[in-house]
C-alpha cells in the first residue's frame, strides 16, 4: 500500500480515537457503577462499599482525565485532518459533536468537582445526586457521540446544497434515528461489560493473593453478576445492530460474513481466510441456511455478496471480518465466565477456585477488547465512505494537506499518547495493587475534575509509604 | 441567530485569552526564578484554575465547528502544524503540572517541560492570530496557501508579543494572588513587561503599514476603532499607576483592559471578515436550523451554567494563596 497523506490521516484519526475510547468506555460504566456503591453504602450502610466507592472513585478520576484530555484531541482533528467532512457537514456534526462536549463540561466536569470535594461539605443525598449527575452526563456524552456517528452510518435529515453543504432539516429525525438508537444501547452496554469485567478481575486478583476478602467478594459477585445479566441483553442487542447493518450497509454486512457471491440460501461463515486479490475464502468452515437465517430469519433468502458491489464501493474485508469475529468471541467469552462464575458465587466455593479465578483476573481487558473490534468492524466496515453513500473518505480530507505534517503529527501524537498511556496504567495499577483503604479518613480531596493524576499521585505515595512502614 | 453566535464566539475567545493567558503567562514567568520556593508559589496560584481556563479553548472549538464550520474547516487545516504542536505543548504542560512535584531527581525535566510547554502555547497562538490578520489565502472555500504561514515575521512577531502578553497578565495575575518575594517579583517585572508589550505594539503597529497590512484600511474607514487604543492607553497608565503604589488587584484588571483593547481593536478591524479578506462571518455561518437546534441547550443552558461554574471556582478561590499549605 502507498503511504499517502489520506492514508496516514486515517492512521492518525483511528490511532487517537481508539485511545480515546478505551477511557470512556470505562468511565461510561464505572459512573453506573459508583452510583450502585454509593446507593448500596446509603441504604445499607456497610462500610465495604464505601470503601469500594473511595477506591474505584480515584480510578474513574484518572480514566476521566485521561479520556478528557485525548477528547480535546479530538475536537480538533475533525478540522485539521478532515476539513472538507467538517466544511460540508459541520452544520450537523458540530452541534451533535459539541451538544457532547457541552454535556460533558457542564455536567460530569461540575458535578465530578462535588464527588472529588465534597465528600465533607454536602448532605449525603446530595452527594448520591452529584454521583446520579456524572453517570448521566457520562451517558449523555456517549449519546451524542453515537447520534452523529450514526448519522455517518445512515445520514438522515438534511438536504445537500449546491455548495456541498449538507443542512440540517429535521433535528428529530437525526437525533431520534433508528440505527442510533440500536447502536447506543450496544455501545451503553458493551461500558457496562467493559467495567463489569474490570471490577470482577480486580476482585479476582485480589482473592488470588488472599487480600481484602470482603471488597474483594463485592467486587467478584457484583461485576460478574451484572455482566451475567448483561451479556445475553448485549448479545441481543447486538443482533439488531447488525439487522441495522444488513438492511442498510449491505456491503459492510458481507464484509463481515465473508460473503463473495450472491448466496440462496446463504451459509454462515464461521471462520475463514478472505482472499480479497482473488475475491475467495480460504481455510473457510461455514453452515449452510444459517447464512440467511441470521441475515433475514428464513431459510431461503437470498443474501448478496461482495462481488455484486462495484468494487470502488467495497470496504476492506479482512479487518471487518476478523474484527467482528473476535467482538463476538470476546462476548461468548464473557457469557461463559460471567455464568461459571456466577453459578460458583452463589454456591458460595468460589474463593477455591483457583483456576477459575485465574481466568477472571486475565479477562480484564476482554471488554475493551470487544469494544474497540466492534468499532473497528463498524468504521472500517463504512469505508470508502464517510458519510454513508454520500461523502467518501477521499473527499473528506483536507485536500491540501502533505505527508510531511502527517507524519509529524502522527510521531508526536505517538510519543504523548505512549506517555499517557504508561502513567495512566500505571497509576490504575498502583491504586487497584494498593486496593481499598481501611479505616477510611474523610478524604482531604486535592484533587479537580481534569486534573485527576494528583489524586493518584497522592495515592501512589500513601502506598508506598504504606510499603516501607 | 447569528448575532448571538458571534457574540458567543467573541465571549468564549476572549475568555480564553485572558483566563489561559495568565496562567501561560505564569508558566512563562516560572523560567526566570530558579527557586523551589517561589516556583511553587507561582504554581500554587494557578493550580485551581487553570484545566477551568483550558475550558474555553475546547469551547470555543465546538461553537466554531457547529455554528461557523466554514471557519473551523479553514483555520484548522490551514494551521495544522502549530495547532498539532499547540496541542501537544498544552498536554506536556498539563502532565508537567501534575508529575513536577513528585518525579524526584527528574523535576527539573518536568519544570522545564511547563514552562516550555507555556512558550510554545503563547507563541504558536500569538503566530496564528498574527497570519490571520496577515491574511489567508483561500480559493473555493479552502486553505491555499502554505503550511508555514504562521512562521512569516510578522506572525513571528505577534507570537513572541503575545509571550510578552501573557506574561503581563500573568505577572499582574501573581501581585494579585502571591505575597512576599513572589510578589515582590511581579511587582519590579511589570514595568519591563509593559515595556516590552509597547514596543511590540508600535512594531506591530509600524511593521503593518510597511506590509501595507490590508486590516488597516478599517481603521480609515471606521474612525469609532480609535476608542480601542485610547482604552488601552487609559488602561497602561491604570497599570503604572497600580505598580508605583503596589496596588494589588488594579495591574491585573489594568491588563485584562490592556488584552480587551487589543481584541478590541482586531475584532472591529476584522468585521465583517472571519478570516481576511476572503470570507465573512454570514458566508461561513451554519444553516438557521443548526443555530437553532444550538441555542435552545448550548446556547440558554450550557454557556450560562459554564460561566456561573467559572465564577463559582474563582470566587471560592478568592485572595491569597498560601505557598505552604497548597503547594503542588
Amino acid at each position: 500500500m502507498e503511504i499517502t497523506a489520506l492514508f496516514l490521516s486515517r492512521l492518525q484519526f483511528a490511532a487517537t480515537i481508539s485511545f480515546h475510547i478505551i477511557f470512556p468506555a470505562f468511565t461510561i460504566g464505572l459512573a453506573a457503577y459508583l452510583c450502585y456503591l454509593e446507593g448500596m453504602s446509603l441504604r445499607t450502610g456497610i462500610s465495604v462499599y464505601r470503601r469500594l466507592f473511595e477506591l474505584w472513585l480515584r480510578v474513574f478520576a484518572i480514566a476521566f482525565g485521561i479520556g478528557v484530555v485525548t477528547g480535546i484531541v479530538m475536537a480538533f482533528q475533525f478540522g485539521t485532518n478532515w476539513s472538507e467532512l467538517s466544511r460540508r457537514t459541520g452544520s450537523i456534526q458540530g452541534p451533535l459533536l459539541g451538544y457532547e462536549s457541552f454535556t460533558a463540561f457542564a455536567l460530569e466536569a461540575s458535578f465530578f468537582g462535588v464527588l472529588m470535594f465534597g465528600r465533607s461539605r454536602v448532605r449525603p443525598s446530595l452527594y448520591f445526586f452529584a454521583c446520579f449527575m456524572v453517570a448521566l452526563g457520562t451517558t449523555m456524552s456517549a449519546f451524542w457521540i453515537m447520534v452523529n456517528n450514526s448519522w455517518m452510518q445512515w445520514p438522515v435529515g438534511f438536504i445537500v446544497r449546491s455548495d456541498g453543504v449538507y443542512e440540517p432539516t429535521d433535528w428529530a429525525a437525526i437525533v431520534f434515528s433508528p440505527v442510533a438508537w440500536v447502536r447506543f444501547p450496544h455501545m451503553l452496554l458493551a461500558a457496562y461489560l467493559t467495567t463489569a469485567f474490570c471490577v470482577a478481575s480486580t476482585g479476582a486478583w485480589h482473592l488470588l493473593g488472599g487480600r481484602f476478602k470482603s471488597e474483594a467478594g463485592v467486587m467478584l459477585r457484583t461485576g460478574l453478576g451484572l455482566a451475567a445479566v448483561l451479556v445475553p441483553l448485549q448479545l441481543g442487542v447486538g443482533h439488531l445492530t447488525g439487522d441495522y447493518v444488513h438492511d442498510k450497509q449491505p456491503a459492510k454486512f458481507a464484509a463481515i460474513e465473508g460473503r463473495w457471491n450472491d448466496e440462496q440460501p446463504a451459509t454462515e461463515v464461521l471462520i475463514a481466510w478472505p482472499g480479497e486479490k482473488t475475491e475467495q475464502n480460504y481455510y473457510q468452515v461455514g453452515i449452510p441456511y444459517l447464512g440467511s437465517v441470521i441475515g433475514s430469519m428464513s431459510f431461503s433468502s437470498k443474501e448478496i455478496g461482495l462481488k455484486s458491489i462495484p468494487i470502488e464501493n467495497r470496504p476492506p474485508v479482512l479487518i471487518p471480518f476478523f474484527a467482528f469475529r473476535i467482538m463476538v468471541g470476546c462476548g461468548l467469552l464473557m457469557l461463559f465466565l460471567s455464568w461459571v462464575g456466577t453459578a460458583y458465587v452463589w454456591g458460595g466455593r468460589v474463593e477455591h477456585q483457583r483456576r477459575l479465578l485465574w481466568l477472571i483476573f486475565c479477562s480484564f481487558p476482554v471488554g475493551f477488547i470487544a469494544t474497540l473490534s466492534g468499532w473497528f468492524t463498524a468504521e472500517v466496515g463504512r469505508q470508502p465512505w464517510t458519510v454513508y453513500g454520500l461523502l467518501r473518505t477521499t473527499e473528506a480530507a483536507t485536500p491540501f494537506l502533505q505527508k510531511f505534517e502527517v507524519t509529524f503529527s502522527l510521531a508526536l501524537f505517538g510519543i504523548v499518547y505512549t506517555i499517557l498511556f504508561v502513567f495512566g496504567s500505571l497509576y490504575i495499577y498502583v491504586l487497584l495493587r494498593r486496593g481499598p483503604v481501611q479505616g477510611l479518613k474523610s478524604h482531604v480531596a486535592i484533587g479537580n475534575p481534569k486534573r485527576p493524576l494528583s489524586e493518584s499521585t497522592e495515592a501512589g505515595l500513601i502506598a508506598e509509604q504504606g510499603h516501607v512502614s | 441567530m447569528m448575532e448571538f453566535w458571534v457574540a458567543a464566539l467573541a465571549l468564549t475567545v476572549f475568555l480564553y485569552v485572558t483566563l489561559d493567558g495568565f496562567d501561560l503567562g505564569v508558566g512563562m514567568l516560572f523560567a526566570f526564578d530558579r527557586k523551589v520556593r517561589s516556583r511553587n508559589h507561582m504554581i500554587s496560584a494557578i493550580a485551581p484554575v487553570w484545566d477551568g481556563n483550558e475550558t474555553w479553548l475546547v469551547l470555543t472549538a465546538t461553537i466554531l465547528f457547529g455554528a461557523f464550520p466554514l471557519i473551523y474547516s479553514i483555520l484548522l487545516s490551514a494551521f495544522y502544524l502549530p495547532l498539532i504542536l499547540m496541542l501537544v505543548a498544552l498536554i506536556f504542560r498539563g502532565v508537567a503540572f501534575e508529575f513536577r512535584s513528585r518525579a524526584g531527581a527528574l523535576a527539573g525535566v518536568w519544570d522545564f517541560a511547563f514552562a516550555a510547554g507555556s512558550f510554545l502555547a503563547a507563541f504558536i497562538q500569538g503566530a496564528t492570530i498574527g497570519a490571520l490578520v496577515e491574511g489567508l489565502k483561500v480559493v473555493d472555500r479552502r486553505y491555499a496557501g502554505d503550511a508555514f504561514v504562521w512562521l512569516s515575521p510578522f506572525a513571528a512577531l505577534c507570537g513572541l508579543g503575545l509571550c510578552v502578553g501573557y506574561m503581563l497578565l500573568g505577572a499582574s495575575w501573581l501581585t494579585y494572588k502571591t505575597q512576599d518575594d513572589v510578589q515582590a517579583l511581579a511587582f519590579r517585572t511589570l514595568p519591563w513587561l509593559l515595556g516590552a508589550v509597547l514596543v511590540f505594539l508600535a512594531a506591530a503597529f509600524f511593521s503593518s503599514i510597511a506590509i501595507d497590512l490590508d486590516l488597516l484600511n478599517r481603521w480609515t474607514d471606521r474612525p469609532v476603532i480609535f476608542i480601542f487604543p485610547v482604552i488601552g492607553a487609559i488602561a497602561c497608565v491604570a497599570l503604572s499607576v497600580a505598580v508605583c503604589w503596589r496596588l494589588p488587584l488594579l495591574p491585573f484588571l489594568a491588563s485584562v483592559a490592556i488584552f480587551g483593547a487589543a481584541f478590541g481593536t482586531l475584532a472591529v478591524s476584522f468585521y465583517p471578515y472571519a478570516i481576511p479578506p476572503a470570507v465573512t462571518l454570514k458566508e461561513a455561518v451554519a444553516p438557521e436550523s443548526t443555530l437553532t437546534f444550538m441555542f435552545w441547550g448550548a446556547g440558554i443552558f450550557v454557556l450560562p451554567i459554564t460561566i456561573v461554574y467559572t465564577l463559582l471556582v474563582y470566587f471560592i478561590f478568592k485572595g491569597k494563596v498560601n505557598p505552604e499549605q497548597e503547594h503542588y
